[in-house]
Parts: structure tokens; C-alpha cells; sequence
């Protein structure tokens, strides 16, 4: 008798990575960060292929295990995670909808680069809240290795920005 | 590429991640000890960017020696005595003052940078796309030193002071920024990496510029650049505490 395996679709994979926040910034899931690069069968395992956003994020295990506990409840027994460094995670493959998310929440989104870092480095930061470029920098680093933080002049609030990479 | 390459470059790796992680574990020291809350948090970042910059250097290097990427980064961190560690000098003498840690910093990201920007595109490309994730990120550490030396520099009596002793007493190590790197020589002629003296000689007029421009005076002073083999008294007693718990008990896994 032939042996049939059912697998887990391919639109299944996708749509249950899609549920999985970010663990520093719970309202914006791995996938549309970029952070899931790829999911591809090998044999009866299911590698899914991930690129930290910093060479040190400390996020990254519990990321892996988050993928392996979510896909494992969609019925792929076997599930590697696999951590690819290159080419290297940049801001510019954030979607647009994590882009609007990352607004609301009031953590301004990286601007968008285009390759030229050090160019956008050199522009006024738009407020999240108040939408005003009045603002300075306060800090290169943040609660988390990927943000910055900034006053906003005009409405005396502090934020945070998401760093372009 | 070739088996001598490849030795070698395991070498130069291990010994950029040495001195990442060396200065990576000062930088720590400043958690719950800087002078304002933002350099509490700014000082954990760096310490956690170099000593993941540190990991991905040894995990390069084991691969290239067909080691368990996994394991044989912990055993060099955890399991080596001063005596083989092969990091610079500057980077773990104490942390000093205030001063003393931003300029060591910037003397370090600065160079740093400027074979980061080499190793971006070296023959070797895992090496170049890992120096690129590295480099992009050093951009942030090299912005947040330089504006303490200039704010230092140009400050009070007591800052500029601070700053221009802090200068004097690393100026003389930061000389060892121009030795070349274990294998430097195969590896430069082959188009890997760069070598080491002519980095040197750019950041050299850089660093000059920029201190003088931060109202600082370089004193050049003679001085024989050790090798990574030697290490001043404070490498031991830094190890003692780095590895303190992994030593206690050999086989844990956490």
C-alpha cells in the first residue's frame, strides 16, 4: 500500500508564521518584518530559514522557538529553525503595514533608505505622535538594540525610533 | 578557498573577536554605573552589539576549522587562559573613568570601522557579508562615540582635563592598532584582508584631526607595540570574573 504524507499547505505555514509578534514589538509579526526568510521541506522537516535584525539580538532563540511551538500546532511534526545571517537583515524589507503599525504604537518607523544610510541618518525624524520634525535625538540607544530615542520639541514627548539599518 | 587560508583565517578572526569581546565585557561594566541613565543604556547596548559581533567572528572561525558552530565559541570565551586570548591591549585595561571608556571606544570604532569598510569586500564572502551586517551597525557606536569626545573635548575644565589625561594614557596602546593581525600576510596578498599598518596609517591622520578638532593634543610618545600574545595583569583577573560560572561547572547547558 503507497504511503501518503499530508503536509502542512504552504499557504497554511505562511498564514500561521503570520501570527507570530515580534517579541520586543508585539505589534508587528515576524513576517512582515522579514525576518522569515524562507520555509522549504526537506524530507519530512520543515527548515525555516530566519535573519536576526542586529548581529546580537537577544530576541532571536525565543523567535526560533515561538516558530517551532506554532508550527508544530499546525501539524508539522518536524521543524528546524535555521539562522541565516546573509545577506544581512535591513529595514528596507519591513512592509508597509508593519511600517503603519510600528506609527500607531507611537515608535517611529525606520525611514526608508534605499541603500543610502548615512543620507537618511542626517534628516529630521518625524514624531510618531504629533507628526512634527522639531525633534532631537537623545540617545543612539534604546530598550533594545534596534531603537533609538528622541524628544519631540513640540509636543514634549519623549519616543522611540526603530533604527534605520 | 585554500586549507593554509583557511587556518589562518581562523586565526584573524578569533582575534577581532577577541578584542570584541573583551571590550564588550568592559563596556558592560558601566551597567548600573554611568553617570546618566542614557549611558546606562547606552553602554549595554554596546557591550551586547560587541560581544555578538564576538559571536559571529568565532562562528565564523569554527566553521572554517570544521568545529561545532554551536559549542566551540563558548569553549574559547569560557575554557582559554589570558595567555592565549589574542586581543589588544587597550581593550582590557580598566574601564577607568568616564573618559577613559568613551575614548577607548572611539579609538577602537574608528579603526574598527575603517577595516570593517575593507573586510566588506573581501574575497572571502561570508567574512564580506558578515563585516557589512557589523559594519552598518558600528555606524551607531562610532556616532555616540564621537559626540562624547567632542562634548568632553570642548566642555568644562574638568571634562577637557579628563578627557586629554584619558588621551595620554591610551594613546601610547592605540599604537598597537598598526600590528598586522595573526596571518595577516597570506591572507592580505590573497584579498581577504586588509593589512593592518596601511589601515593604520589612514586612521592615524583621522584620529588626529578629529581629537584636535575635540581640543585635544596628541603627545606622540615611543612605544613598542606588544604582540596579541601579551597581556597586561588585568587580562587574568577580567577572565576570572567572565568565566567564573562556567567554570564552576563544565558540563551545565542553560
Amino acid at each position: 500500500m503507497m504511503q501518503v504524507s499530508v503536509r502542512t499547505s504552504e499557504d497554511e505555514i505562511w498564514a500561521a508564521l503570520a501570527e507570530l509578534p515580534d517579541p520586543e514589538m508585539p505589534v508587528v509579526n515576524l513576517v512582515e518584518l522579514g525576518i522569515v526568510r524562507a520555509a522549504a521541506w526537506h524530507g519530512e522537516t520543515l527548515a525555516v530559514t530566519i535573519t536576526p535584525t542586529f548581529a546580537a539580538c537577544p530576541a532571536y532563540e525565543v523567535i526560533g522557538s515561538s516558530i517551532r511551538q506554532r508550527l508544530q500546532a499546525a501539524g508539522v511534526a518536524q521543524v528546524e529553525v535555521r539562522v541565516q545571517h546573509s545577506p544581512a537583515w535591513t529595514t528596507e524589507w519591513m512592509t508597509a503595514a508593519a511600517r503603519s503599525k510600528l506609527q500607531a504604537a507611537g515608535l517611529a518607523p525606520p525611514p526608508r533608505h534605499e541603500g543610502n544610510l548615512i543620507q537618511v541618518l542626517m534628516e529630521p525624524v518625524a514624531c510618531p505622535r504629533c507628526g512634527s520634525h522639531n525633534t532631537t535625538l537623545q540617545n543612539n540607544f534604546g530598550t533594545t538594540p534596534c531603537r533609538m530615542i528622541y524628544t519631540c520639541v513640540d509636543c514634549k514627548e519623549p519616543f522611540e525610533m526603530f533604527k534605520p539599518l | 578557498m585554500q586549507r593554509a587560508h583557511q587556518y589562518a583565517l581562523s586565526g584573524y578572526l578569533i582575534a577581532m573577536a577577541d578584542d570584541e569581546l573583551i571590550l564588550g565585557h568592559r563596556d558592560s561594566e558601566w551597567t548600573g554605573h554611568a553617570p546618566i541613565l542614557e549611558e546606562d543604556i547606552a553602554f549595554a547596548n554596546l557591550a551586547l552589539d560587541e560581544i555578538g559581533h564576538a559571536k559571529l567572528w568565532y562562528e565564523l572561525a569554527a566553521d572554517l576549522l570544521g568545529e561545532d558552530q554551536t559549542i566551540y565559541p563558548d569553549r574559547l570565551v569560557y575554557f582559554r587562559d589570558a595567555t592565549q586570548f589574542r586581543n589588544l591591549q587597550m581593550v582590557e585595561l580598566p574601564k577607568g573613568d568616564w573618559a577613559l571608556s568613551t575614548l577607548r571606544q572611539y579609538l577602537f570604532d574608528s579603526l574598527e570601522a575603517l577595516r570593517l569598510e575593507v573586510l566588506k569586500h573581501s574575497r572571502y564572502t561570508p567574512l564580506a557579508e558578515i563585516a557589512a551586517r557589523i559594519r552598518t551597525e558600528e555606524l551607531y557606536h562610532l556616532r555616540h562615540s564621537r559626540a562624547w569626545v567632542l562634548r568632553l573635548g570642548l566642555g568644562t575644565e574638568e571634562s577637557h582635563s579628563r578627557m586629554q589625561a584619558a588621551l595620554d594614557a591610551l594613546w601610547p596602546y592605540a599604537q598597537q592598532l598598526a600590528e598586522r593581525l595573526p596571518g595577516e600576510r597570506d591572507l592580505h596578498a590573497a584579498g581577504i584582508v586588509p593589512s593592518s599598518a596601511a589601515l593604520f596609517d589612514r586612521w592615524h591622520i583621522d584620529a588626529v584631526e578629529f581629537l584636535t578638532k575635540a581640543g585635544l593634543q596628541v603627545n606622540f610618545q615611543q612605544f613598542l607595540a606588544p604582540s596579541r600574545r601579551e597581556h597586561t595583569e588585568h587580562l587574568p583577573a577580567l577572565l576570572a570574573d567572565l568565566q567564573s560560572v562556567a567554570r564552576l561547572d563544565p558540563e551545565a547547558t542553560w
